[in-house]
């Protein structure tokens, strides 16, 4: 009895001892040298896999930025300087800082100003309804409001207003990884610089169409007048096929533009209410 | 025994209500608005200039690119402008607006009612003139006639097939001139056989129109020998391309091929007819027979109508909107396009106005997949639509590849046969695009 359990003690023993260095051997031979950095690194970084720097994920950015020469173009939006500067500081190489961003919302065509001109009874995507017509709008270039960019944050930073049928922003949970950016079919959410205490000015309107037509299928379409182009200092505002594009980088956040554009597609964020001379539209919701 | 395809297929109710409703004139507008982009492919470059006075039948767009056809006044009377309107997709296309003033037609074209038999030009004459008069492909597509007749270097086509399966639901316009201009059709098939140089067609038309079949029959049977007429199984899809050839020849259109890559060149009956009143009566296409139906109407009818009319002018001549009326389409049901604005107006290709009221387009509530494999069975393409819609949903664009998702041919089969209302065409669409988009800017090999 006693000799039976011994020797399956000893027989198990071995077999283990042997297996055990069979793996030792195959995984010494067949080792993958890995920069033990990449995982400190890793740990440095937020977590959040979005795929905002244009990695897969904060493995592959952590693995990017140890190979990578310099950190030029290696940027975590959601850590933002604060991280970049502890991940340059633990390699020991250099970084650009970047001025914080948000994504903007270019359409404030809500129910009232942009009436609807059929019903869109089919399944509700906006990746469908764009392959399937111009939208249930006049403007062919507006929100279709069916909310796959809401779905797309993972920041809970975009929801859809079902008021105004369009997407707002939460500036301050946006990462600016520009998920929403790629998923909107008609390219209407755009990375724009936060700017100081989040002043920003923009023209919420993509509408390229002649201004008589943009007028017609919404009231707050930018109808390529050229009047805010004029009155601008600093030339930041360029018009291509009558639409005002506003450079954020030469912006000075003046306002004059604010107050001469006559459809009101002009948005200021985040400014100091403006006294009488003209009713502030919907600025502060936004 | 009819001939059908092999895998897959739906039985849709067939709804042909306006079946015995003869082709009527539709009555000339005041103004009409031409598009200038009938089809994909460039639009057509006006040559014709604000304050022109105008020909029906005169040119006023020629063609600008390879797929690209000409364009010709439908009405006569004076350009008002040439501007922006919204096409039925609520798209702004370039239309050339023309106010109606008498109906005057270019002397040329020969309006008599006798069929000219005798086919006097010559192959490549024949393709010239087919372009010079701007026929397009009337099955949907509306590609240019001319381009399918001339297969590219290294292809020979061996059959012509025609197709007058009409498949979808409700539509009856092919009908009509099957059973009113037959010997035209076969006409016109024979007049592009001998641009093609081939010597044997087919007819394809489906069992359920046996009065067309008889008729085509007779006239194949007495004086155009190398014409058969071949009856089909009603089944949807039995109208697409790569089934019907499948049907009639048992060939398989290879994955990413064309018709032509096994030897067959297919035709709409209501392209053939173009082409006969092109080449034997030099009728540039500006008119075509569209089915004006849906059962909510008090009348369904068969109307010949001309280029740029509008929808809105469609309807209420028929009597307005009913009150139950919901959604306007463009063509069938099942592969039809929603008319999203109402002042849109005809293109060449416009087959039907079919009325659906709120009932029949209502979509039911989406529940989860039920693995029941009715999509599969039901997939003429051999794919499998809920595997794809579920890709789809992920954006696994590779696995989608793998899975041959730019096959689909559209036809909605899978959607009409789920039982858990899945938008199974919707999601398989945008991958199609998707995958397509990627494999055109793949480096070749």
């Amino acid at each position: 009895m006693i000799t039976t359990i011994i020797f399956t003690i000893v027989c198990l023993s071995l077999l283990g001892l042997g297996l055990a260095l069979i793996l030792y051997f195959t995984a010494q031979k067949f080792k993958v040298e890995e920069d033990p950095r990449i995982d400190d690194v890793e740990a440095i970084l937020p977590g959040a896999n979005c795929g905002g720097c244009g990695f897969a994920g904060c493995r592959a950015f952590a693995e990017g930025c140890v190979k990578a020469e310099t950190l030029d173009n290696m940027f975590c939006p959601v850590g933002g300087n604060a991280v970049m500067k502890s991940v340059a500081g633990y390699l020991g190489s250099e970084m650009e800082e970047k001025a914080p961003q948000t994504a903007v919302v270019r359409c404030n065509g809500n129910c009232d100003s942009r009436p609807k001109v059929n019903n869109y009874d089919g399944y509700a995507s906006c990746a469908v309804m764009a392959s399937l017509y111009a939208g249930d709008t006049g403007c062919k270039y507006g929100c279709l409001g069916q909310g796959d960019c809401e779905l797309s944050c993972k920041f809970d930073a975009l929801k859809m207003n079902p008021r105004t049928g369009l997407p707002e922003i939460d500036a301050d949970k946006c990462t600016s990884c520009g998920a929403c950016v790629k998923i909107c079919p008609k390219m209407i959410i755009e990375l724009r610089n936060k700017g100081p205490k989040g002043k920003r000015i923009f023209v919420s309107c993509i509408n390229k169409d002649k201004g008589g037509i943009a007028k017609k299928a919404c009231a707050v379409a930018c109808i390529g007048c050229t009047k805010c182009q004029k009155v601008c200092a600093y030339d930041a505002i360029t018009m291509s096929s009558n639409l005002a594009y506003i450079d954020y980088n030469k912006c000075k956040l003046c306002r004059k533009c604010v107050v001469e554009c006559p459809t009101n597609a002009i948005w200021e964020v985040n400014f100091p209410v403006r006294v009488p001379k003209r009713e502030v539209a919907a600025t502060e919701e936004h | 025994m009819s001939k059908t395809f092999s895998i897959g297929g739906i039985h849709p109710a067939d709804n042909k209500i306006s079946l015995n409703s003869a082709i009527e004139n539709f009555p000339l507008m005041e103004v009409a608005y031409i598009s200038l982009s009938q089809h994909l492919g460039a639009p057509a470059e006006p040559v014709v200039a604000k304050g022109d006075i105008v020909k029906t039948g005169q040119l006023i767009a020629k063609a600008n690119g390879f797929i690209s056809a000409n364009v010709h006044s439908s009405v006569s009377g004076s350009v008002v402008s040439i501007e922006q309107f919204p096409d039925l997709t609520g798209n702004l296309i370039q239309h050339i607006v023309i106010k109606v003033e008498g109906d005057d037609w270019v002397e040329d074209i020969d309006r008599s009612t006798e069929i000219v038999r005798e086919i006097k030009l010559s192959g490549p004459e024949i393709i010239a003139k087919i372009a010079e008069c701007g026929v397009v492909g009337l099955g949907g597509a509306a590609f240019p006639t001319h381009i399918k007749l001339s297969p590219p270097p290294g292809k020979k086509a061996e059959y012509i097939i025609i197709n007058g399966a009409e498949c979808e639901p409700y539509l009856t316009s092919d009908y009509r001139i099957m059973l009113e201009k037959p010997e035209q059709i076969i006409i016109g098939t024979m007049i592009m056989m001998k641009a093609l140089n081939v010597k044997k067609g087919f007819i394809g038309v489906e069992n359920n129109k046996p009065k067309a079949i008889k008729k085509l029959k007779e006239l194949c049977s007495k004086s155009y020998r190398g014409l058969k007429v071949v009856p089909l199984m009603k089944k949807y899809p039995q109208g697409g391309e790569k089934q019907l050839i499948e049907a009639i020849l048992k060939r398989e259109v290879p994955s990413m091929g064309l018709p032509i890559d096994t030897g067959v060149v297919v035709q709409n009956v209501g392209t053939a007819l173009a082409v006969y009143e092109a080449v034997q009566k030099n009728k540039p296409l500006f008119e075509g027979i569209v089915t004006v139906t849906g059962k909510c109407m008090t009348e369904q009818r068969n109307f010949r109508m001309r280029v740029g009319t509008t929808f809105e002018s469609v309807i209420f001549a028929v009597g307005g909107f009913p009150r139950d009326a919901e959604k306007l389409i463009s063509g069938g049901p099942m592969m039809g396009k929603a008319v999203s604005r109402i002042e849109a107006s005809m293109v060449k290709s416009t087959s039907s106005l079919l009325l659906l009221t709120e009932s029949e387009t209502r979509r039911g509530e989406e529940g989860n997949c039920i693995r029941c494999a009715k999509c599969v069975e039901a997939c003429p393409m051999g794919l499998e639509p809920f595997l794809l819609n579920r890709l789809s949903r992920s954006c696994r664009v590779e696995d989608l590849e793998a899975n041959l998702v730019y096959d689909c041919i559209e036809c909605g089969s899978c959607m009409y046969s789920c039982p858990a209302n899945i938008p199974l065409l919707d999601t398989i669409r945008i991958s199609k695009a998707q995958v397509l988009k990627i494999l055109r800017n793949r480096p070749k090999k």
